[in-house]
Formats: structure tokens, C-alpha cells, sequence
């Protein structure tokens, strides 16, 4: 009985798998397949003269640049605050942070979008002005600033503090599982708290913090809503994460333009859809093979 | 290379509760003290004032003096980070860094001093803590591979070379070999045999044939109850305690009538 439970539910997350996979492939070969003075008929704001791809190329872009971006802002602290809870905070002060950060998890996207907007923009201003002003030879900071902020920096932002907890929850209990034998060991051969952390709590949970991140990934890859309400879009291969109008993720797109959308126009956005999917993919599959590469060195045996 | 140890009035606290009560000893350099007794009776705790390892856990404190050489660990002053460096330790249950290559585990503790060392340095360095430990010939040509590959005597032994590479001035074993097979284990204990020539060497074991094979000084603790402090009943040399005790509860202890 059990293992039919088991086989069932084995199963039927690789048929849910497969179903949306051809979902997304079976309505989105009409925009594969189109060309582009097709596409350009039905598909407002794209370019003549263009391909699928040389359409999606920017979309692609402006996600995974959102998605990096919020990443690299958001690991770091989360790796920090996971550390204080785990190895440095007082018990009881580390378990409210804990619970602090579990609810930053609990608000809602929109919720995000509308701080974002109305607080950390304008206060971020100026900020990316003076970025702007004394950074601004370097290429992200390049370009005219946002004078409402809407910009890529406002979101990557938005997007750190919203893939925060997964990460910091998911590094927290890895750390946390650090065997006491290996601190040990460190703290023997004269570690102080930081080298504890650096030769046994770090190595052993670099796996579990990768999967951490690659979860946030996850997230940031596909949020929507904050990302709409936020960002001013463009469609440029453009760096230059302080001014608005340059670039746009995917999902945002779909999400703006879906509503408005018929025919031809729908399979397109389906299509962009596919890419994020694979997108997605691609990054769990690079992730897991970072995990695996180093597996005679991990914790586990 | 090797130190001496005194111990002065110890009493162990963990929060309110007195562990250990009243021990004073001298631990000489260049020679193997064990400590025996039953579980549970503060070896292991005592063990682990003599490099403050203790302190991991919340709460426990100590009054009383441990000086090495004359200088007292509990001082005001005293970093218990440095105690640990003149102090190693290797322990019950062999704990290699799993994440690193049996050469890095060597150099664990020499990189953690921050020191910068050359290349060559380094390698002689893990040459000589491993030719120390009886495992160079076992692997040399497997520097590079991780530590934790090993079998359970090997990485045993890797902790001791561990724990040399820093040149401490004494070993504690905390029951080095009570996870280990027969013939791992007469590899560690002739191996305890050599590292006495440079090390002051304190071993808690509850193997009492180790005891008498390994160590020239034997201590003896005992608790009178749970919930009691342990003590120490008599510390003499290993031959009196295993011929003729000065304690009853010791020659019952060492001829197996009780505990």
C-alpha cells in the first residue's frame, strides 16, 4: 500500500512536470514557428525586423540581471544573519531574529511592490545619485538615474529582501547541523569564533547554502509583481541599473502584457514564458551540479 | 617541547552544579598521565579544563589554578585561545574536516596561526607531523585526497598529526581509542609510546589494560553518587595503582569489582 503511495506520488510530480512542459511547448510553437513580419503584425512594441530570439534576448537579460543582482545583495546578509543566529547570537535573541526573518517570508509580493515604490525609492534616491555622480565610470551605475527610482537598483533591492528569508531559513538549519565534532576540532587546535566558523561551519554547509541560494534564484526569477509595479521597462541589453526605461524580466512582461493580448500575441507571451522555464531549469541543473562536483570533500560520509 | 602541569584546588562548575571538586595534581612533562575511573565520574570534564575546552558550554566555570610551567591558564590575561595552541587535543571519535585533503587537515592548525609558510615548508611540515603520527607511509601518495576517506584508525591518527603540527607543548586524548578496532588501537598506543619523547601526554581511557600498557602516572576518579561531584581518589604511579593501591575503592575499581 505504502509503496504505491510512494510510486503514485513519485509519479505524479513527474506527469505535473511534464504536462506544463508541453503545455508551454504546445502553445507556444505558433510564436516559435511565425516569422517576424507575422509577430510584428500582432505583438505590440516589437521591433520590425526582428527574430523570437532577438526579441526574448533582452527579456532574458533583464531577468537574470534582476535575478544576480538580488542575489548577490541577499546572500551575503543572509549567510550573516544565518551565522549570528546560528553560532553567535544569545539563544533567546536568536530565536525572535529567527521568527523575524521566517515573517519577512510571509508578506505578500504586492505588498513588497508597494513599498518599494512609496518608501525604499524615494529614500534609496539619493543613494543612486551619488552613485551615479561618483561611481558613474563604472557600468551599472552608468546613465541618467531614475528621478522616481524605478529603476533596476530599486528592484534588485526589493527582490534581496524577498528571497532573504528562504535563504537565511535554509543556511540557519545547515549551519546549525554543523557536526560538534568538527567545531571542536577547530576550537582544539586554537580557532578563535570566526575560524571556528571559517574552518568547520563553512565548508560543511557550503552545499546546503548553494541549494539555499539557488532557491532564492528560483524565486527571483520568477517574481511578478514587485518587479511590475516597480520597474520602468525597456527592452535594452542595457547595464545601467540606475535608469529607467532599460531593461524588463520576463515575468513582469508577461504579467503587463498578458491582459491585452490575443492571438498570435499569446502564444508569443506562452513562448517568453518557456524560456523562463528553461531558464529555471538550467539553474537548478547548474546548481546541483556545483553540489555534486565536490562530493568526496562534503560532510556527508 | 613539553610542560608541566599543576593543578591547584580545582573545582568544575557547569552553572550551579559542582562536577568536580577538589582535584590537585601534577602532571609531569615528558610522560603519560591517565586518568580512569567510571563514566560519568569528571575525567573527561577534567580533561577538558586542562585546555578550556570546557568553556564551550554555557556556563561552566572553574575556581582553582591550572598553571603550565607556572603560569596560571585561568588568569585574568589568559586567551583560552591560546591555551588551545600550546594545549591540542585529540578525541574520542576521530574528526577530521571532512572538507579537507588529508594535507589540509594537517595544516589546519598552522594556517589558523595565520602564519605564512613557503611551499616547501609546508610540505615538510606535513611530512614530519605525519611521520610523527605512523601515517606518512600509509599516505603519501594520497596527500590530496580527502581526510575523511580514510579508515577509523588512520584518521585517528591524522587528528594526532593534526594536533602536533602546531607543536603544542602537552596532548590530551580523550579516549583516543574507544572507537577504534585492536590493531588501530596498538598502532595509536605505540604511537603514544614515541610522542612522550617531545610531549607532555594526558590520556582518559576507559580501557584500563591501556592504561597500565601506556601511561607511566595513573590518576583515579571516582563520583560517590549521581548528582555528586567526582573526585580524584589517588593519582600514583601506574604500576602502585594496578599492584597496591593506597585506596580501597581504587583496588576494587582496577580488579574489576566494581564499576
Amino acid at each position: 500500500m505504502f509503496r504505491w503511495i510512494a510510486v503514485g506520488a513519485g509519479v505524479l510530480i513527474l506527469a505535473v512536470l511534464a504536462a506544463v512542459a508541453l503545455f508551454l511547448l504546445q502553445q507556444a510553437w505558433p510564436a516559435l514557428t511565425a516569422g517576424s513580419d507575422e509577430l510584428a503584425a500582432a505583438v505590440p512594441r516589437f521591433p520590425e525586423g526582428t527574430s523570437f530570439l532577438g526579441f526574448v534576448g533582452p527579456l532574458v537579460f533583464g531577468t537574470l540581471l534582476a535575478a544576480a543582482l538580488a542575489l548577490g545583495l541577499a546572500t551575503p546578509v543572509a549567510m550573516g544573519i544565518a551565522l549570528f543566529i546560528s553560532h553567535y547570537a544569545p539563544r533567546r535573541l536568536a530565536q525572535v531574529l529567527g521568527y523575524l526573518v521566517d515573517l519577512l517570508a510571509a508578506v505578500p509580493s504586492v505588498i513588497y511592490g508597494l513599498w518599494g515604490i512609496s518608501v525604499l525609492g524615494p529614500a534609496a534616491l539619493p543613494l543612486w545619485e551619488w552613485l551615479n555622480r561618483y561611481l558613474g565610470w563604472f557600468p551599472l551605475f552608468a546613465g541618467d538615474v531614475s528621478s522616481a527610482s524605478r529603476a533596476m537598483a530599486t528592484v534588485a533591492v526589493v527582490l534581496a529582501v524577498m528571497i532573504l528569508p528562504i535563504i537565511t531559513a535554509v543556511s540557519r538549519e545547515v549551519f546549525l547541523q554543523t557536526p560538534k565534532l568538527h567545531e571542536e576540532a577547530a576550537l582544539a587546535l586554537g580557532a578563535t569564533r570566526w575560524e571556528v566558523v571559517r574552518t568547520a561551519v563553512l565548508p560543511f554547509g557550503r552545499s546546503g547554502v548553494i541549494s539555499a541560494a539557488m532557491l532564492g534564484l528560483g524565486r527571483a526569477l520568477g517574481e511578478t509583481m514587485a518587479v511590475l509595479m516597480i520597474l520602468s521597462p525597456g527592452f535594452l541589453y542595457s547595464f545601467k541599473i540606475l535608469a529607467g526605461a532599460q531593461q524588463q524580466t520576463i515575468a513582469a512582461y508577461i504579467a503587463a502584457d498578458f491582459p491585452e493580448a490575443s492571438g498570435l500575441a499569446v502564444n508569443m507571451l506562452i513562448a517568453t514564458g518557456l524560456v523562463l522555464f528553461v531558464i529555471t531549469l538550467a539553474v537548478n541543473m547548474l546548481a546541483r551540479g556545483i553540489v555534486a562536483r565536490r562530493k568526496d570533500f562534503s560532510g556527508a560520509n | 617541547m613539553a610542560q608541566r602541569i599543576d593543578v591547584k584546588d580545582l573545582n568544575i562548575y557547569y552553572g550551579d552544579f559542582l562536577a568536580v571538586q577538589d582535584v590537585t595534581m601534577t602532571i609531569e612533562p615528558k610522560s603519560v598521565t591517565a586518568f580512569i575511573g567510571p563514566s560519568g565520574c569528571g575525567k573527561s570534564t577534567f580533561l577538558r579544563t586542562l585546555n578550556r575546552m570546557h568553556e564551550v558550554i554555557d556556563g561552566a566555570h572553574v575556581e582553582g589554578t591550572v598553571a603550565l610551567e607556572g603560569v596560571d591558564l585561568y588568569g585574568a590575561d589568559v586567551d583560552p585561545v591560546a591555551v588551545r595552541r600550546t594545549v591540542g587535543m585529540v578525541f574520542q571519535r576521530p574528526n577530521p574536516f571532512p572538507t579537507m585533503s588529508i594535507k589540509e587537515n594537517v595544516l589546519a592548525g598552522v594556517r589558523l596561526n595565520n602564519r605564512r609558510m613557503s611551499r616547501s615548508d609546508a610540505d615538510d611540515l606535513v611530512e614530519s607531523s605525519l611521520r610523527g603520527a605512523n601515517l606518512w607511509n600509509e599516505v603519501k601518495d594520497r596527500l590530496d585526497r580527502p581526510g575523511s576517506g580514510l579508515s577509523g584508525g588512520q584518521q585517528q591518527r591524522l587528528c594526532i598529526a593534526r594536533a602536533i603540527a602546531v607543536k603544542p607543548q602537552v596532548l590530551l586524548m580523550d579516549e583516543p581509542c574507544s572507537a577504534l578496532d585492536p590493531i588501530s588501537t596498538i598502532a595509536i598506543e605505540d604511537l603514544i609510546g614515541e610522542l612522550k619523547q617531545s610531549y607532555t601526554i594526558v590520556i582518559v581511557t576507559h580501557n584500563m589494560q591501556q592504561a597500565a600498557r601506556v601511561s607511566d602516572r595513573t590518576a583515579f576518579f571516582n563520583i560517590a553518587g549521581t548528582g555528586k561531584p567526582g573526585r580524584l581518589i589517588e593519582m600514583d604511579d601506574t604500576s602502585t595503582i594496578f599492584s597496591s593501591p593506597a585506596e580501597k575503592a581504587t583496588e576494587d575499581y582496577v580488579s574489576g569489582r566494581f564499576g
